[in-house]
Protein backbone atom coordinates (compact mmCIF):
# COMPACT_ATOMS: atom_id res chain seq x y z
CA UNK A 1 0.00 0.00 0.00
CA UNK A 2 1.24 3.76 -0.52
CA UNK A 3 0.07 6.50 0.99
CA UNK A 4 0.94 8.89 -1.37
CA UNK A 5 1.56 7.54 -5.30
CA UNK A 6 2.40 10.96 -6.63
CA UNK A 7 5.30 11.65 -4.38
CA UNK A 8 6.61 7.97 -3.26
CA UNK A 9 6.38 6.88 -6.95
CA UNK A 10 7.15 10.21 -8.53
CA UNK A 11 9.68 10.43 -11.08
CA UNK A 12 13.10 11.62 -10.67
CA UNK A 13 12.94 15.10 -12.11
CA UNK A 14 9.71 15.40 -10.84
CA UNK A 15 11.67 14.77 -7.32
CA UNK A 16 14.61 17.28 -8.30
CA UNK A 17 11.89 19.68 -9.04
CA UNK A 18 10.07 19.89 -6.04
CA UNK A 19 13.00 19.51 -4.07
CA UNK A 20 14.76 23.00 -5.79
CA UNK A 21 11.78 24.60 -5.59
CA UNK A 22 11.45 23.97 -2.09
CA UNK A 23 15.19 24.55 -1.56
CA UNK A 24 15.06 28.01 -3.14
CA UNK A 25 12.72 28.52 -0.88
CA UNK A 26 13.67 27.70 2.26
CA UNK A 27 17.38 29.74 1.93
CA UNK A 28 15.25 32.96 1.58
CA UNK A 29 13.35 32.64 4.45
CA UNK A 30 16.70 31.03 6.20
CA UNK A 31 18.65 33.96 5.11
CA UNK A 32 15.95 36.56 6.00
CA UNK A 33 14.89 35.48 9.75
CA UNK A 34 17.69 33.23 10.90
CA UNK A 35 20.94 35.58 11.42
CA UNK A 36 23.12 32.50 12.26
CA UNK A 37 22.67 31.49 8.69
CA UNK A 38 22.93 34.92 7.03
CA UNK A 39 26.10 35.38 8.42
CA UNK A 40 27.08 31.43 7.44
CA UNK A 41 25.91 32.00 3.82
CA UNK A 42 27.66 35.46 3.38
CA UNK A 43 30.72 33.89 4.82
CA UNK A 44 30.38 31.53 2.23
CA UNK A 45 29.73 34.33 -0.31
CA UNK A 46 26.15 33.17 -1.01
CA UNK A 47 22.63 35.42 -1.95
CA UNK A 48 19.70 33.30 -1.65
CA UNK A 49 18.98 34.45 -5.28
CA UNK A 50 22.56 32.50 -6.23
CA UNK A 51 20.65 29.31 -5.35
CA UNK A 52 18.35 27.80 -8.04
CA UNK A 53 18.45 23.94 -7.78
CA UNK A 54 19.64 21.06 -5.54
CA UNK A 55 22.43 20.65 -7.82
CA UNK A 56 23.91 23.63 -6.27
CA UNK A 57 23.06 22.06 -2.67
CA UNK A 58 27.05 21.28 -2.01
CA UNK A 59 27.84 25.03 -1.96
CA UNK A 60 25.99 25.47 0.94
CA UNK A 61 27.06 25.50 4.79
CA UNK A 62 26.75 22.62 7.25
CA UNK A 63 24.77 22.24 10.39
CA UNK A 64 26.13 20.82 13.03
CA UNK A 65 24.60 19.85 16.56
CA UNK A 66 26.95 22.16 18.28
CA UNK A 67 25.31 24.94 16.07
CA UNK A 68 21.50 24.11 17.55
CA UNK A 69 23.25 24.20 20.92
CA UNK A 70 25.04 27.75 20.85
CA UNK A 71 21.66 28.57 19.71
CA UNK A 72 20.00 27.25 22.46
CA UNK A 73 16.88 27.30 22.83
CA UNK A 74 15.44 29.63 19.72
CA UNK A 75 18.17 30.86 18.04
CA UNK A 76 17.47 28.95 15.14
CA UNK A 77 13.72 29.18 14.52
CA UNK A 78 12.32 31.07 11.18
CA UNK A 79 9.35 32.33 12.74
CA UNK A 80 7.95 34.23 16.12
CA UNK A 81 6.76 32.16 19.01
CA UNK A 82 3.02 32.53 18.09
CA UNK A 83 3.57 30.44 15.23
CA UNK A 84 5.24 27.76 17.20
CA UNK A 85 2.72 24.77 18.47
CA UNK A 86 4.72 22.39 19.71
CA UNK A 87 8.48 22.34 21.57
CA UNK A 88 10.16 18.98 21.68
CA UNK A 89 13.96 18.88 22.87
CA UNK A 90 16.33 15.81 23.05
CA UNK A 91 18.51 14.99 26.33
CA UNK A 92 21.73 15.85 25.72
CA UNK A 93 24.27 13.58 27.18
CA UNK A 94 26.47 16.65 28.02
CA UNK A 95 25.34 20.12 28.78
CA UNK A 96 21.89 21.99 27.07
CA UNK A 97 19.53 19.44 25.36
CA UNK A 98 18.98 20.15 21.73
CA UNK A 99 15.35 22.03 21.29
CA UNK A 100 13.22 21.88 18.13
CA UNK A 101 10.31 23.55 17.22
CA UNK A 102 7.04 22.98 15.11
CA UNK A 103 4.48 25.01 13.90
CA UNK A 104 1.04 24.10 12.61
CA UNK A 105 1.94 23.39 9.34
CA UNK A 106 5.41 21.40 10.29
CA UNK A 107 3.03 19.19 12.48
CA UNK A 108 0.57 18.63 9.74
CA UNK A 109 3.87 17.72 7.46
CA UNK A 110 5.26 14.82 10.27
CA UNK A 111 1.84 13.27 10.71
CA UNK A 112 1.76 13.12 6.59
CA UNK A 113 5.37 11.64 7.00
CA UNK A 114 4.16 9.27 9.59
CA UNK A 115 1.10 8.05 7.74
CA UNK A 116 3.10 7.07 5.03
CA UNK A 117 5.81 5.02 6.77
CA UNK A 118 2.83 3.00 8.59
CA UNK A 119 0.82 2.79 5.70
CA UNK A 120 4.51 1.38 4.28
CA UNK A 121 4.44 -1.26 6.43
CA UNK A 122 0.81 -2.84 5.75
CA UNK A 123 -1.14 -0.61 8.42
CA UNK A 124 -4.80 0.61 7.70
CA UNK A 125 -7.66 2.02 9.75
CA UNK A 126 -8.16 -0.73 10.96
CA UNK A 127 -5.40 -1.76 13.39
CA UNK A 128 -4.85 -0.89 16.63
CA UNK A 129 -1.54 0.32 17.60
CA UNK A 130 0.12 0.27 20.89
CA UNK A 131 2.16 3.23 21.25
CA UNK A 132 5.22 1.93 23.49
CA UNK A 133 7.58 5.07 22.51
CA UNK A 134 7.74 8.15 25.17
CA UNK A 135 5.34 11.11 24.96
CA UNK A 136 6.77 13.85 25.86
CA UNK A 137 10.09 15.92 24.78
CA UNK A 138 11.10 13.09 23.19
CA UNK A 139 9.68 12.78 19.83
CA UNK A 140 8.65 9.01 19.49
CA UNK A 141 5.25 9.03 21.22
CA UNK A 142 3.55 12.08 19.64
CA UNK A 143 5.29 11.67 15.89
CA UNK A 144 3.66 7.87 15.95
CA UNK A 145 0.70 8.96 17.46
CA UNK A 146 -0.24 11.61 14.87
CA UNK A 147 0.75 10.00 12.06
CA UNK A 148 -1.14 6.43 13.51
CA UNK A 149 -4.58 9.06 13.85
CA UNK A 150 -4.33 10.18 10.44
CA UNK A 151 -4.48 7.10 8.55
CA UNK A 152 -7.78 6.32 10.66
CA UNK A 153 -6.12 3.81 13.10
CA UNK A 154 -6.91 3.15 16.85
CA UNK A 155 -4.68 4.58 18.60
CA UNK A 156 -3.23 3.30 22.26
CA UNK A 157 -1.05 6.19 23.68
CA UNK A 158 0.17 3.76 26.36
CA UNK A 159 3.56 5.76 26.20
CA UNK A 160 7.21 3.91 27.43
CA UNK A 161 7.63 1.37 30.57
CA UNK A 162 4.53 -0.17 32.60
CA UNK A 163 5.36 -3.44 30.96
CA UNK A 164 2.67 -5.06 32.73
CA UNK A 165 0.20 -2.53 31.45
CA UNK A 166 1.73 -2.97 28.38
CA UNK A 167 1.01 -6.55 28.26
CA UNK A 168 -2.56 -6.68 29.73
CA UNK A 169 -3.70 -3.65 27.05
CA UNK A 170 -2.19 -5.56 24.68
CA UNK A 171 -4.30 -8.68 25.08
CA UNK A 172 -7.28 -7.46 26.27
CA UNK A 173 -7.36 -5.00 23.73
CA UNK A 174 -6.23 -7.00 20.69
CA UNK A 175 -3.43 -4.46 19.86
CA UNK A 176 -2.04 -5.58 15.71
CA UNK A 177 0.52 -2.88 16.17
CA UNK A 178 3.53 -2.15 18.79
CA UNK A 179 5.45 1.01 18.18
CA UNK A 180 8.40 1.38 20.45
CA UNK A 181 12.36 0.86 20.88
CA UNK A 182 13.71 -2.49 19.37
CA UNK A 183 15.27 -3.31 22.68
CA UNK A 184 12.20 -2.01 24.47
CA UNK A 185 10.22 -4.92 22.02
CA UNK A 186 13.14 -7.21 22.94
CA UNK A 187 12.41 -6.69 26.31
CA UNK A 188 8.22 -7.30 25.80
CA UNK A 189 8.97 -10.48 24.08
CA UNK A 190 11.13 -12.09 27.13
CA UNK A 191 8.33 -11.26 29.51
CA UNK A 192 5.69 -12.68 27.23
CA UNK A 193 7.53 -15.96 27.55
CA UNK A 194 7.68 -15.48 31.00
CA UNK A 195 4.59 -14.74 32.28
CA UNK A 196 3.28 -17.47 29.83
CA UNK A 197 0.98 -15.67 27.52
CA UNK A 198 0.03 -17.96 25.09
CA UNK A 199 0.73 -16.34 21.52
CA UNK A 200 -2.62 -17.25 20.27
CA UNK A 201 -3.69 -14.55 22.97
CA UNK A 202 -1.17 -11.74 21.19
CA UNK A 203 -2.98 -10.46 18.18
CA UNK A 204 0.40 -8.47 16.76
CA UNK A 205 1.11 -8.85 13.35
CA UNK A 206 3.44 -5.61 12.79
CA UNK A 207 6.32 -3.94 15.01
CA UNK A 208 7.05 -0.72 13.99
CA UNK A 209 11.15 -0.15 15.80
CA UNK A 210 13.42 2.84 15.42
CA UNK A 211 15.06 5.74 17.98
CA UNK A 212 18.58 3.30 18.16
CA UNK A 213 20.28 1.60 15.37
CA UNK A 214 19.48 -2.58 15.26
CA UNK A 215 20.69 -5.03 13.69
CA UNK A 216 19.28 -7.73 11.12
CA UNK A 217 19.91 -10.89 13.35
CA UNK A 218 18.07 -8.71 16.20
CA UNK A 219 14.85 -8.21 13.52
CA UNK A 220 14.60 -11.94 12.85
CA UNK A 221 14.63 -12.46 16.72
CA UNK A 222 12.07 -10.24 17.73
CA UNK A 223 10.22 -11.55 14.25
CA UNK A 224 9.79 -14.86 16.10
CA UNK A 225 9.54 -13.83 19.56
CA UNK A 226 6.82 -11.51 18.98
CA UNK A 227 5.19 -13.52 15.80
CA UNK A 228 5.29 -10.08 13.37
CA UNK A 229 7.04 -8.32 10.52
CA UNK A 230 8.95 -5.84 12.09
CA UNK A 231 9.99 -2.75 10.19
CA UNK A 232 12.29 -0.06 10.55
CA UNK A 233 11.47 3.66 11.01
CA UNK A 234 14.03 6.52 11.16
CA UNK A 235 13.99 9.55 12.22
CA UNK A 236 15.40 12.01 14.60
CA UNK A 237 14.36 15.37 15.88
CA UNK A 238 16.80 17.66 14.66
CA UNK A 239 14.68 17.04 11.11
CA UNK A 240 11.47 16.09 12.17
CA UNK A 241 11.14 12.80 14.61
CA UNK A 242 10.48 9.78 13.48
CA UNK A 243 9.25 9.58 10.25
CA UNK A 244 12.61 10.92 7.88
CA UNK A 245 12.90 7.14 6.29
CA UNK A 246 10.95 3.94 6.65
CA UNK A 247 11.11 0.06 5.34
CA UNK A 248 8.09 -1.34 2.74
CA UNK A 249 7.78 -5.09 2.94
CA UNK A 250 10.91 -5.87 0.79
CA UNK A 251 13.17 -4.80 3.89
CA UNK A 252 15.63 -3.84 1.32
CA UNK A 253 16.74 -0.14 3.60
CA UNK A 254 14.66 2.87 4.36
CA UNK A 255 12.77 4.90 1.98
CA UNK A 256 13.31 8.58 2.41
CA UNK A 257 10.80 11.05 2.11
CA UNK A 258 12.70 13.05 0.04
CA UNK A 259 10.29 16.06 -0.86
CA UNK A 260 11.11 17.03 2.72
CA UNK A 261 14.15 16.14 3.71
CA UNK A 262 17.30 15.64 1.27
CA UNK A 263 19.78 13.59 1.65
CA UNK A 264 23.39 13.15 0.75
CA UNK A 265 26.18 11.12 2.38
CA UNK A 266 29.26 12.71 2.88
CA UNK A 267 33.24 11.54 3.66
CA UNK A 268 33.11 12.73 7.27
CA UNK A 269 37.25 13.90 7.21
CA UNK A 270 37.16 15.70 3.68
CA UNK A 271 33.43 16.67 4.13
CA UNK A 272 32.90 15.69 0.12
CA UNK A 273 29.80 14.31 -1.51
CA UNK A 274 29.88 10.41 -1.93
CA UNK A 275 28.24 8.47 -4.60
CA UNK A 276 25.35 6.46 -4.02
CA UNK A 277 26.70 3.31 -2.55
CA UNK A 278 29.39 4.68 -0.53
CA UNK A 279 29.19 4.53 3.17
CA UNK A 280 29.82 8.10 4.87
CA UNK A 281 27.85 10.06 6.90
CA UNK A 282 24.19 10.88 6.37
CA UNK A 283 23.21 14.47 5.70
CA UNK A 284 19.79 15.88 5.45
CA UNK A 285 18.23 19.36 4.20
CA UNK A 286 14.46 19.72 5.74
CA UNK A 287 13.22 21.98 2.81
CA UNK A 288 9.68 22.09 3.79
CA UNK A 289 10.09 22.23 7.65
CA UNK A 290 8.93 26.33 8.90
CA UNK A 291 9.81 26.94 12.08
CA UNK A 292 13.13 25.43 12.00
CA UNK A 293 14.76 24.33 8.26
CA UNK A 294 18.24 22.98 8.92
CA UNK A 295 21.41 23.71 6.29
CA UNK A 296 22.85 20.18 5.30
CA UNK A 297 22.16 18.88 8.85
CA UNK A 298 25.27 16.39 9.95
CA UNK A 299 23.57 13.33 11.58
CA UNK A 300 26.37 11.52 12.40
CA UNK A 301 24.63 8.33 11.22
CA UNK A 302 26.74 6.03 9.29
CA UNK A 303 25.01 4.49 6.05
CA UNK A 304 24.98 3.99 2.62
CA UNK A 305 22.36 5.52 -0.49
CA UNK A 306 20.93 3.46 -3.15
CA UNK A 307 19.05 4.89 -5.75
CA UNK A 308 17.37 2.00 -8.05
CA UNK A 309 13.61 1.57 -7.85
CA UNK A 310 12.65 -0.91 -5.12
CA UNK A 311 10.14 -3.24 -6.02
CA UNK A 312 7.06 -2.06 -4.22
CA UNK A 313 7.14 0.41 -6.81
CA UNK A 314 8.73 3.89 -4.60
CA UNK A 315 11.28 5.69 -6.61
CA UNK A 316 12.49 7.27 -3.57
CA UNK A 317 16.25 6.74 -2.99
CA UNK A 318 16.99 4.41 0.37
CA UNK A 319 19.16 4.24 3.08
CA UNK A 320 20.92 1.24 4.39
CA UNK A 321 20.02 0.31 8.37
CA UNK A 322 22.77 2.86 10.04
CA UNK A 323 25.39 1.08 11.76
CA UNK A 324 25.08 3.20 14.04
CA UNK A 325 25.28 6.82 15.19
CA UNK A 326 28.94 8.60 14.67
CA UNK A 327 28.75 9.60 18.64
CA UNK A 328 28.25 5.79 19.55
CA UNK A 329 31.15 4.42 17.78
CA UNK A 330 33.79 3.49 20.26
CA UNK A 331 37.34 3.90 19.27
CA UNK A 332 39.30 1.09 21.32
CA UNK A 333 42.92 0.26 20.75
CA UNK A 334 42.58 2.06 17.38
CA UNK A 335 39.56 -0.17 16.59
CA UNK A 336 36.35 1.47 15.79
CA UNK A 337 33.98 -0.38 17.33
CA UNK A 338 29.73 -0.34 16.79
CA UNK A 339 27.55 -1.93 19.42
CA UNK A 340 25.73 -3.21 17.10
CA UNK A 341 28.30 -5.55 15.71
CA UNK A 342 28.34 -6.83 18.90
CA UNK A 343 24.38 -7.27 18.69
CA UNK A 344 24.97 -9.16 15.87
CA UNK A 345 27.65 -11.59 16.88
CA UNK A 346 25.86 -12.46 19.88
CA UNK A 347 22.21 -13.02 18.46
CA UNK A 348 23.45 -15.39 16.22
CA UNK A 349 24.36 -18.05 18.31
CA UNK A 350 21.22 -19.19 20.27
CA UNK A 351 22.32 -19.26 24.00
CA UNK A 352 22.58 -15.35 24.53
CA UNK A 353 19.92 -12.81 24.70
CA UNK A 354 20.10 -9.59 23.38
CA UNK A 355 21.01 -7.93 26.22
CA UNK A 356 24.34 -6.67 26.67
CA UNK A 357 26.54 -4.13 27.66
CA UNK A 358 30.14 -2.81 26.33
CA UNK A 359 32.72 -1.66 29.67
CA UNK A 360 35.64 0.13 28.05
CA UNK A 361 38.10 1.26 30.86
CA UNK A 362 41.76 2.11 30.28
CA UNK A 363 44.42 0.21 32.08
CA UNK A 364 48.30 1.24 31.83
CA UNK A 365 46.99 3.02 28.63
CA UNK A 366 45.56 0.64 27.36
CA UNK A 367 42.05 0.51 26.17
CA UNK A 368 40.28 -3.06 27.29
CA UNK A 369 36.74 -4.17 26.65
CA UNK A 370 34.69 -6.07 28.19
CA UNK A 371 31.09 -7.40 26.93
CA UNK A 372 28.54 -8.49 29.76
CA UNK A 373 26.39 -11.06 28.23
CA UNK A 374 23.18 -12.51 29.49
CA UNK A 375 22.94 -16.14 29.17
CA UNK A 376 20.00 -17.81 27.70
CA UNK A 377 17.96 -18.92 30.97
CA UNK A 378 16.78 -22.08 28.42
CA UNK A 379 19.92 -23.00 27.01
CA UNK A 380 22.40 -22.63 30.25
CA UNK A 381 23.75 -25.46 31.72
CA UNK A 382 25.13 -26.37 35.09
CA UNK A 383 28.24 -27.67 33.64
CA UNK A 384 31.14 -25.35 33.69
CA UNK A 385 32.87 -27.28 30.74
CA UNK A 386 30.18 -26.08 28.64
CA UNK A 387 29.74 -22.63 30.06
CA UNK A 388 33.00 -21.83 29.23
CA UNK A 389 32.79 -23.27 25.22
CA UNK A 390 30.03 -20.81 24.89
CA UNK A 391 32.49 -18.43 26.57
CA UNK A 392 34.97 -18.99 24.43
CA UNK A 393 32.99 -19.09 21.11
CA UNK A 394 31.69 -15.57 21.76
CA UNK A 395 35.27 -14.42 22.76
CA UNK A 396 36.04 -15.95 19.06
CA UNK A 397 33.20 -15.13 16.95
CA UNK A 398 33.88 -11.00 18.79
CA UNK A 399 37.64 -10.73 17.64
CA UNK A 400 36.72 -12.12 14.51
CA UNK A 401 34.25 -9.27 13.58
CA UNK A 402 35.19 -6.72 15.81
CA UNK A 403 39.05 -7.33 14.67
CA UNK A 404 39.96 -6.72 18.27
CA UNK A 405 39.83 -9.10 21.48
CA UNK A 406 37.07 -8.62 24.37
CA UNK A 407 37.02 -10.32 27.89
CA UNK A 408 33.32 -11.92 27.76
CA UNK A 409 31.39 -11.97 31.30
CA UNK A 410 28.65 -14.14 31.55
CA UNK A 411 26.03 -12.81 33.69
CA UNK A 412 22.80 -13.81 35.30
CA UNK A 413 19.67 -13.52 33.00
CA UNK A 414 17.97 -10.11 33.56
CA UNK A 415 20.73 -8.84 35.16
CA UNK A 416 21.91 -5.94 32.50
CA UNK A 417 19.48 -3.17 33.89
CA UNK A 418 16.30 -2.77 31.43
CA UNK A 419 15.64 0.15 29.34
CA UNK A 420 11.79 1.29 28.49
CA UNK A 421 13.34 3.62 25.94
CA UNK A 422 16.84 3.48 24.36
CA UNK A 423 19.37 1.07 26.20
CA UNK A 424 22.52 1.72 27.59
CA UNK A 425 24.44 -0.42 26.01
CA UNK A 426 27.93 1.58 27.02
CA UNK A 427 29.41 2.16 29.65
CA UNK A 428 33.12 3.97 29.10
CA UNK A 429 34.99 4.54 31.92
CA UNK A 430 38.25 6.24 30.17
CA UNK A 431 36.21 9.45 30.22
CA UNK B 1 14.80 -42.97 40.82
CA UNK B 2 15.75 -40.17 39.23
CA UNK B 3 16.51 -37.03 42.06
CA UNK B 4 16.00 -33.46 40.81
CA UNK B 5 19.05 -31.04 41.35
CA UNK B 6 18.79 -27.53 41.33
CA UNK B 7 21.33 -25.67 39.25
CA UNK B 8 21.63 -22.18 40.11
CA UNK B 9 23.75 -19.72 38.06
CA UNK B 10 25.36 -17.44 40.60
CA UNK B 11 27.42 -14.18 38.93
CA UNK B 12 31.11 -13.65 41.33
CA UNK B 13 28.98 -10.97 43.48
CA UNK B 14 29.54 -11.21 47.22
CA UNK B 15 26.46 -11.81 49.05
CA UNK B 16 24.59 -13.64 46.14
CA UNK B 17 25.16 -17.32 48.08
CA UNK B 18 23.84 -15.36 51.16
CA UNK B 19 20.79 -14.17 49.52
CA UNK B 20 20.04 -17.54 47.76
CA UNK B 21 20.00 -19.21 51.18
CA UNK B 22 18.01 -17.06 53.02
CA UNK B 23 15.42 -17.44 50.38
CA UNK B 24 15.49 -21.28 50.95
CA UNK B 25 15.41 -20.65 54.83
CA UNK B 26 12.53 -18.14 54.53
CA UNK B 27 10.41 -20.97 52.35
CA UNK B 28 11.36 -23.77 54.89
CA UNK B 29 13.50 -25.38 52.35
CA UNK B 30 16.21 -28.08 53.49
CA UNK B 31 19.64 -28.08 51.78
CA UNK B 32 20.24 -32.08 51.99
CA UNK B 33 23.60 -31.84 49.71
CA UNK B 34 25.48 -28.98 47.92
CA UNK B 35 28.42 -28.43 46.04
CA UNK B 36 29.77 -25.44 43.48
CA UNK B 37 31.40 -25.44 41.12
CA UNK B 38 33.35 -22.11 40.24
CA UNK B 39 34.58 -20.84 37.29
CA UNK B 40 36.40 -17.29 36.94
CA UNK B 41 33.51 -14.37 37.29
CA UNK B 42 30.46 -16.88 38.10
CA UNK B 43 30.34 -20.15 40.41
CA UNK B 44 27.59 -22.97 39.68
CA UNK B 45 25.49 -24.16 42.78
CA UNK B 46 24.48 -27.81 42.82
CA UNK B 47 22.16 -28.62 45.70
CA UNK B 48 20.05 -31.25 46.53
CA UNK B 49 16.99 -30.19 48.51
CA UNK B 50 13.72 -30.82 49.68
CA UNK B 51 10.45 -29.08 47.94
CA UNK B 52 12.92 -28.79 44.72
CA UNK B 53 9.78 -27.81 42.84
CA UNK B 54 8.66 -25.17 45.01
CA UNK B 55 12.60 -24.04 45.81
CA UNK B 56 12.90 -23.45 42.06
CA UNK B 57 9.40 -21.41 41.81
CA UNK B 58 10.57 -19.31 44.59
CA UNK B 59 14.45 -18.75 43.45
CA UNK B 60 12.80 -17.99 40.49
CA UNK B 61 10.72 -15.51 41.38
CA UNK B 62 13.51 -13.64 43.51
CA UNK B 63 15.22 -13.37 40.19
CA UNK B 64 17.83 -16.10 40.31
CA UNK B 65 18.73 -18.25 37.20
CA UNK B 66 17.99 -21.99 38.28
CA UNK B 67 17.52 -25.36 35.81
CA UNK B 68 16.36 -28.93 37.65
CA UNK B 69 19.38 -31.15 36.51
CA UNK B 70 18.51 -35.23 36.49
CA UNK B 71 20.93 -36.68 39.08
CA UNK B 72 21.21 -40.03 40.53
CA UNK B 73 22.37 -40.72 44.41
CA UNK B 74 23.77 -44.11 45.26
CA UNK B 75 24.94 -45.45 48.79
CA UNK B 76 28.38 -47.26 48.87
CA UNK B 77 29.86 -48.19 52.34
CA UNK B 78 32.13 -45.74 54.33
CA UNK B 79 35.56 -47.65 54.22
CA UNK B 80 38.15 -47.62 52.04
CA UNK B 81 37.58 -49.01 48.05
CA UNK B 82 33.96 -48.09 48.52
CA UNK B 83 33.94 -45.44 46.17
CA UNK B 84 36.35 -47.15 44.03
CA UNK B 85 33.88 -50.80 43.37
CA UNK B 86 31.34 -48.65 42.36
CA UNK B 87 33.14 -45.89 39.95
CA UNK B 88 34.64 -49.40 38.73
CA UNK B 89 31.16 -50.62 37.40
CA UNK B 90 30.82 -47.55 35.90
CA UNK B 91 34.08 -47.81 34.12
CA UNK B 92 33.32 -51.21 32.86
CA UNK B 93 30.12 -49.94 31.34
CA UNK B 94 31.89 -47.15 29.63
CA UNK B 95 29.52 -44.19 31.63
CA UNK B 96 31.19 -41.09 31.47
CA UNK B 97 30.69 -39.13 34.49
CA UNK B 98 30.38 -35.07 33.96
CA UNK B 99 30.35 -34.41 37.69
CA UNK B 100 29.67 -35.66 41.41
CA UNK B 101 29.60 -35.02 45.19
CA UNK B 102 29.43 -36.80 48.05
CA UNK B 103 28.42 -37.17 52.05
CA UNK B 104 29.36 -39.17 54.67
CA UNK B 105 26.71 -40.12 57.26
CA UNK B 106 28.53 -42.64 59.68
CA UNK B 107 28.73 -46.26 58.36
CA UNK B 108 27.51 -45.24 54.90
CA UNK B 109 28.55 -42.64 51.96
CA UNK B 110 25.76 -41.16 49.30
CA UNK B 111 27.13 -40.21 46.02
CA UNK B 112 25.51 -37.48 44.01
CA UNK B 113 26.34 -38.44 40.12
CA UNK B 114 25.47 -36.26 37.54
CA UNK B 115 26.20 -38.09 33.59
CA UNK B 116 24.57 -36.84 30.65
CA UNK B 117 22.60 -41.11 30.64
CA UNK B 118 21.47 -40.72 33.91
CA UNK B 119 19.13 -43.53 33.24
CA UNK B 120 21.89 -46.23 32.27
CA UNK B 121 23.36 -45.06 35.89
CA UNK B 122 20.49 -46.39 37.64
CA UNK B 123 20.12 -49.41 35.44
CA UNK B 124 23.99 -50.67 35.50
CA UNK B 125 24.21 -49.88 39.26
CA UNK B 126 21.27 -51.45 40.32
CA UNK B 127 22.00 -54.57 38.15
CA UNK B 128 25.35 -54.72 40.35
CA UNK B 129 23.41 -54.87 43.53
CA UNK B 130 24.36 -50.90 44.54
CA UNK B 131 21.86 -49.69 46.62
CA UNK B 132 20.13 -45.80 45.29
CA UNK B 133 17.98 -43.51 47.36
CA UNK B 134 14.50 -42.71 45.94
CA UNK B 135 14.23 -38.62 45.48
CA UNK B 136 11.65 -39.10 48.81
CA UNK B 137 14.16 -40.37 50.60
CA UNK B 138 17.06 -38.16 49.53
CA UNK B 139 14.61 -34.94 50.34
CA UNK B 140 13.99 -36.34 54.02
CA UNK B 141 18.20 -37.12 55.24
Amino acid sequence: MIWDKSIECASREQMREIQSQRLTKMLERVYTTVPFYRNKLKENGIEPGDIKSIDQLSYLPFTLKTDLRDNYPFGLFTVPQSDIVRLHASSGTSGKPTVVGYTRNDIDMWSEVVARSLTMAGITQNDMIQVAYGYGLFTGGLGLHYGAEKIGASVIPVSGGNTQKQLQLMVDFGSTVIACTPSYAAFLGERILKEKISPKDIKLKVGVFGAEPWTEEMRNQLQSLLGIKAYDIYGLSEIIGPGVSMECEHQCGNHIYEDHFIPEIIDPNTLEILPYGELGELVFTPVSKEAMPLLRYRTRDLTRLHSEQCDCGRTLVRMEKCLGRSDDMLIIRGVNVFPSQVESVLLELAETSPHYQLIVSRENNLDSLEIKVEIDEQFWSDEVKVLEALRARIKNNISSVLGISASIRLVEPSSIERSEGKAKRVIDNRK
Amino acid sequence: MIIKQLSVFLEDKSGRLTDLTKILAENDINITALSIADAADYGIIRMVVGRPELAVAVLKANGFSVNLTDVACFIIPNEPGGLYHALKILAENHINIDYMYAFATETTASVIIRSASIQEVIDVLQKNKLELLRASQIYQI
